[in-house]
């Protein structure tokens, strides 16, 4: 059989499960962008204000999840998510053995969790990018923290952090492979699954490779787009 | 918390510690000559030396290193007979040279680019004056060029090496018993995730620490100009003899 009617969308094609585990690799890892982008603004938050304790929090964060492999990150979930479900699954009378833990919110979750300390020192720079004037001009007509927020800081940090983001986001994509080892059917686990019955690995690995790269082609593409958007009101030198 | 299940998850942890810093040394020596040629490729001016160190970096950034590290461990096995005529299938069956050449050529791929940046950030002045003086060719670039490229490239490479020894992690999921493929088994053993990922998590964070503190040191020794003169000494040498 040909490469091309192995990765064909025929009757014996591998091309429609491929896709799908596109579809799922590009799915785990934006719902773990957006759970990083929520908790990483938090920690961003926390390393701005003005308490000792949150900052030291903070910087503790993002100092260990960027210290520490992925991978581990990703064990500690997995097991460690299965073995609090199986205790509680114990205290309602369970027979307290392994329970297996969803293998998309884990690995979404884990991502999350990772992104967010990369995504905290993003905003957190973005957030200094932003000339004092702005918040005082908007102290000055009265306006409360919230409002502030939502109509001055947001709109500008977003806009100086979209070049920043762009990379954690390429970054997310990368990490989602290892959720693999969850054994959820994303693009790593949907190769592993096709070679291990066709024998032929390399057709595989090689056309999920292809198939991150088509990925990270266009998310450049499309965070170059949203990066122009976003400046179109700024005169550049 | 259980102090001597920790202490003990520790101990057996520390035994991968030698394997994980081969894989990281070994990748990162070979990458950085790899790099080198790929910076100098990109800067030939050779349209076609520059394109096909484009392409490579185009492909190795934009694809995860654990499919790399498959493409060579796993889908190389497709093509054993000819790997076997050739008589190099003895490296692709190891998983550790698998490992050594996925870690090496990824690595080779980000830190290219990051010596690109730091030849280009050469001032042309400091060129100009070593052609003043009648340098050229190899001797400029070894006494000029590459001893300031390296100095500014060196922020960079760091975060480079970190990125490394974190990237040591993905050979367990090929068999190798480092680090995390020795806590991964521990986890499978006895189900206590919290504890062994704080042991293993703070064998990472120290072997990084040190990777920072070595950078850091080496940038110090690097940047003599950045430093403030010594304190001239006062002379203790009598006026009048």
């Amino acid at each position: 059989m040909s490469y091309f009617e192995l990765m064909g969308f025929g009757p014996k094609g591998w091309g429609w499960p491929m896709l799908m585990a596109a579809g799922m690799t590009v799915a785990v890892a934006s719902t773990g962008f957006l759970i990083g982008a929520i908790l990483g603004s938090l920690i961003a938050w926390a390393k701005l204000s003005r308490s000792f304790v949150a900052r030291a929090f903070a910087d503790g964060y993002t100092t260990v999840l960027r210290g520490i492999p992925d991978l581990l990150v990703i064990y500690l979930f997995y097991f460690g998510g299965s073995a609090l479900l199986s205790s509680i699954g114990q205290l309602f009378g369970g027979s307290g053995g392994f329970v297996s833990v969803p293998a998309f919110a884990v690995g979404a979750l884990a991502i999350g969790v990772i992104s967010a300390a990369y995504q905290a020192e993003v905003f957190r720079g973005a957030y200094t990018a932003l000339a004092r004037g702005e918040v005082e001009a908007a102290k000055s007509v009265g306006m409360h923290t919230l409002l502030m927020f939502r109509r001055i800081i947001a709109p500008q940090v977003l806009r100086y952090a979209i070049p920043g983001l762009g990379n954690v986001w390429q970054l997310a994509l990368k990490e989602s492979a290892l959720i693999s080892v969850t054994g959820l059917v994303e693009l790593l686990r949907q190769s592993a699954i096709g070679s291990g019955s066709t024998y032929k690995p390399f057709s595989f690995y090689f056309t999920a490779a292809m198939l991150y790269l088509v990925i990270t082609t266009v998310s450049t593409w499309g965070f170059q787009r949203a990066e122009d958007y976003s400046m179109r009101g700024l005169r550049r030198a | 918390m259980d102090l001597a299940f920790m202490a003990e998850t520790f101990v057996k942890l520390l035994e991968g510690v030698p394997l994980t810093l081969k894989l990281a040394f070994s990748s990162v020596a070979l990458g950085a000559a790899i790099a080198m040629l790929l910076a100098l490729m990109r800067m030939s001016g050779l349209a076609a030396l520059d394109w096909s160190a484009r392409g490579y970096v185009f492909v190795f950034r934009g694809t995860p290193l654990l499919v790399q590290m498959f493409l060579i461990y796993y889908g190389l096995g497709q093509f054993r007979p000819t790997l076997q005529e050739l008589g190099v299938w003895w490296f692709f069956r190891e998983p550790y040279w698998c490992a050594v050449t996925a870690l090496t050529l990824n690595t080779a791929a980000y830190a290219s680019e990051i010596i690109r940046g730091g030849l280009q950030a050469v001032p042309f002045a400091q060129v100009e004056a070593a052609r003043a003086c009648g340098m050229s060719g190899f001797l400029l670039f070894r006494r000029i060029v590459f001893p300031i490229a390296v100095r500014q490239a060196l922020p960079g490479y760091g975060s480079e090496l970190i990125l490394m020894v974190k990237a040591t992690s993905l050979a367990s999921i090929i068999t190798m018993m480092e680090v995390t493929g020795i806590a991964h088994k521990l986890i499978s053993q006895t189900f206590r995730a919290v504890e062994i990922f704080i042991c293993a998590g703070a064998i990472y964070l120290i072997l990084n620490f040190l990777v920072t503190r070595a950078v850091m040191a080496l940038e110090w020794w690097l940047s003599p100009h950045l430093r403030g003169a010594p304190q001239a000494r006062p002379s203790l040498q009598p006026a009048h003899a």
